[in-house]
């Protein structure tokens, strides 16, 4: 593969946002001068992803997830800095790059409300200019798969937030774009729709060969998606890499779960933090480095049935992760930079 | 089988695509619509009936217009109005505020183009009014107009570059709405000044000269009194002709104001919302 599907080199943007406190007064007082606050959304963020990658974009909110992503579809001009997706600057929003990518965003409607789903789709049919062969193998591929067959003729308004996910996500798909940028695409939907939709964007990827960029709330899509992740904080990047490099990055504990013969009574407090207790089993969250000297000793001292040690959820690690003042994760994050993209 | 689409056929669909949705859109509040409607059909009749008052009273004509020309003229402006209207400041207003025109920024399309299509939509759609309510004013107020043949064949020509001429300004002014947040003032303003230049008030030729010397100079005139004038047989050759070279100027200068004032806006523009 020659060159990355998508590169961001020091991609920046400032937000000026009008401020002014509430009441009469202020409203008049801002009328003679306008004080402005200046947002650092995206703060000089620096990746490449290459062809056919399916890359989870995490941060807690408001970290700039979404506006890279608006930035690198075209619908927001950075304040600073580059970046070429497709060999195309997404913001001259060339049309050959409209045409080869899409944006899916948990409640943005390419969707008509008023008239059935598959009005819409022919519009997108036209606008995108999809001949109608390949449109109709197309629609009977996503209707296969999304499971919209009941669907299609149902005005937008009487669908339930998960079935109009689902068509929204199939029209944002039918000019078969090769660059897939994915906000929220499983928000508010429940267990078994998120499901779907997860082991649908794993065969999208896999069938077209498409590159994905993908952001959410829940490591469930995440991990059963992502290998690689990239980590932004305050704009800024904090992590790149694979999941569990992630883990073992950011986490400083293990979790080790002992089964013991003798029933509850113990207290194992001596050896960790006692996370869990129930029924004979014990879950104990230890430093990382004194995980070995720890379980010897549980096997030494007790009468041990079973015995793992797991990393902590991945939840967890982000919320550690997460949880850090701006000034750490600022210096952690220079450290994580990948030397040749600087 | 994959039969590839030239440019332009392709712009034909997507408009026939537009069209279609629009229609099926706008027929679901087809009650809503014949509110909209009947304000439309109002505001023609109350000055009518205003100045055929007045016209009767002066001994039956104002300014060398007839009780029966002042029924044809407001007919003929009731009509052309409806042809030309816009309403795409406010959709603007809505669509940037709520961050709607993100998804059509994601489109490989023009924007406008789904205005126009969706303007057309509508107007197709309650011609089904407006036609039975021209006749139904005609049966009652008794117009009298005498086109000159050319000036017939001239009309629909006039009709469309008077669209044009509404269109593109009206639509870069809805531009406005990626700089301000309060667009309601920008465009009352320029409502006021357009009826009145329009002719939709009155027609022009009761104004003080003055007043229509500058009318020439403007746009609203060929936006509206022009294409009536046209069609009720008040102009020359030399001025029907004249008129439609004044129509191209500003089309030109709308599509270069509406092509720069987009640009500028979408480099502005912060797609709030998800």
């Amino acid at each position: 593969m020659a060159s990355p599907v998508i590169q961001v080199h020091d991609l920046r943007k400032i937000y000026m946002v009008g401020e002014r406190e509430a009441g009469v007064l202020a409203a008049v007082r801002s009328l003679v001068r306008r004080r402005t606050r200046a947002i650092r959304a995206v703060d000089g963020i620096t990746f490449h992803v290459d062809a056919g990658e399916i890359v989870g974009f995490l941060g807690p909110n408001g970290a700039g997830k979404t506006t890279t992503l608006k930035m690198l579809a075209g619908l927001l001009h950075p304040t600073e800095g580059d970046a070429r997706v497709l060999g195309f600057r997404p913001w001259e929003r060339d049309r050959e790059y409209l045409r080869r990518m899409t944006l899916v965003m948990g409640q943005r409607n390419q969707l008509i409300w008023d008239i059935p789903v598959v009005d819409s789709f022919e519009l997108n049919r036209a606008i995108y200019n999809i001949p109608p062969e390949a449109y109709r193998q197309t629609v009977e591929e996503l209707v296969a798969l999304l499971e919209l067959g009941p669907l299609l003729h149902k005005p937008v308004r009487n669908l339930s937030l998960g079935e109009r996910m689902k068509c929204e996500i199939a029209a944002s798909l039918l000019h078969r774009p090769r660059v897939l940028f994915l906000d929220e695409p499983t928000i508010g939907l429940d267990v078994t729709m998120q499901r779907r939709i997860r082991g649908f964007v794993a065969e999208y990827n896999r069938r077209t060969g498409a590159t994905v960029l993908l952001t959410s709330h829940y490591m469930a899509d995440v991990e059963a998606l992502c290998r690689r992740v990239i980590v932004i904080h305050h704009g800024v990047l904090l992590f790149d890499g694979a999941l569990e490099a992630l883990v073992e990055r950011f986490s400083p504990f293990k979790l080790i779960t002992v089964e013991l013969a003798d029933l509850p009574a113990r207290d194992l407090s001596a050896y960790g933090q006692v996370v869990r207790q129930d029924e004979g089993t014990v879950t104990l969250r230890v430093p990382k480095a004194i995980t070995p000297e720890v379980t010897g000793r549980l096997l030494a001292d007790l009468e041990v049935l079973d015995l793992t040690v797991q990393d902590p959820p991945i939840e967890e690690v982000i919320e550690q992760v997460f949880a850090q003042p701006e000034e750490t994760t600022l210096a952690t994050g220079n450290g994580e930079l990948r030397p040749e993209l600087l | 089988m994959t039969a590839i689409l030239t440019p332009f056929q392709n712009l034909c669909a997507i408009y026939r695509g537009f069209f279609r949705t629009s229609l099926a859109v706008q027929f679901q509040y087809r009650v809503a619509m014949l509110i909209w409607l009947l304000g439309g059909i109002m505001e023609p009749l109350v000055y009518l009936v205003v100045w055929t008052t007045v016209a009767q009273q002066q001994g039956g004509a104002v300014g060398g217009f007839t009780v029966q020309e002042f029924a044809a003229y407001y007919i003929g402006a009731m009509l052309v109005n409806h042809a030309v209207f816009t309403w795409i400041m406010w959709e603007y207003d809505y669509r940037i505020r709520s961050g709607e025109f993100s998804a059509t920024l994601l489109r490989p399309i023009h924007p406008i183009h789904r205005d126009i299509a969706e303007n057309l939509a509508y107007k197709v759609l309650t011609l089904a009014v407006m036609l039975p309510a021209a006749l139904l004013l005609a049966w009652i107020f008794q117009p009298r107009w005498a086109p000159q043949p050319w000036a017939l064949a001239l009309f629909p020509l006039a009709l469309v570059l008077a669209f044009f001429t509404r269109f593109f300004l009206d639509w870069s002014l809805a531009m406005a709405a990626f700089w301000t947040t309060r667009i309601n003032a920008i465009n009352q303003a320029y409502f006021v000044v357009l009826i009145f230049f329009a002719g939709r008030v009155a027609p022009l030729d009761l104004f003080p000269e003055a007043v229509q010397r500058l009318a020439l100079v403007l746009p609203f005139r060929w936006m509206l009194a022009f294409p009536v004038e046209l069609i009720l047989g008040r102009l020359t050759l030399a001025e029907a002709l004249g008129g439609m070279v004044a129509q191209l100027i500003w089309i030109g200068l709308g599509l270069i104001l509406a092509r720069t004032i987009y640009r500028a806006g979408i480099r502005r523009y912060a797609a709030f919302g998800a």
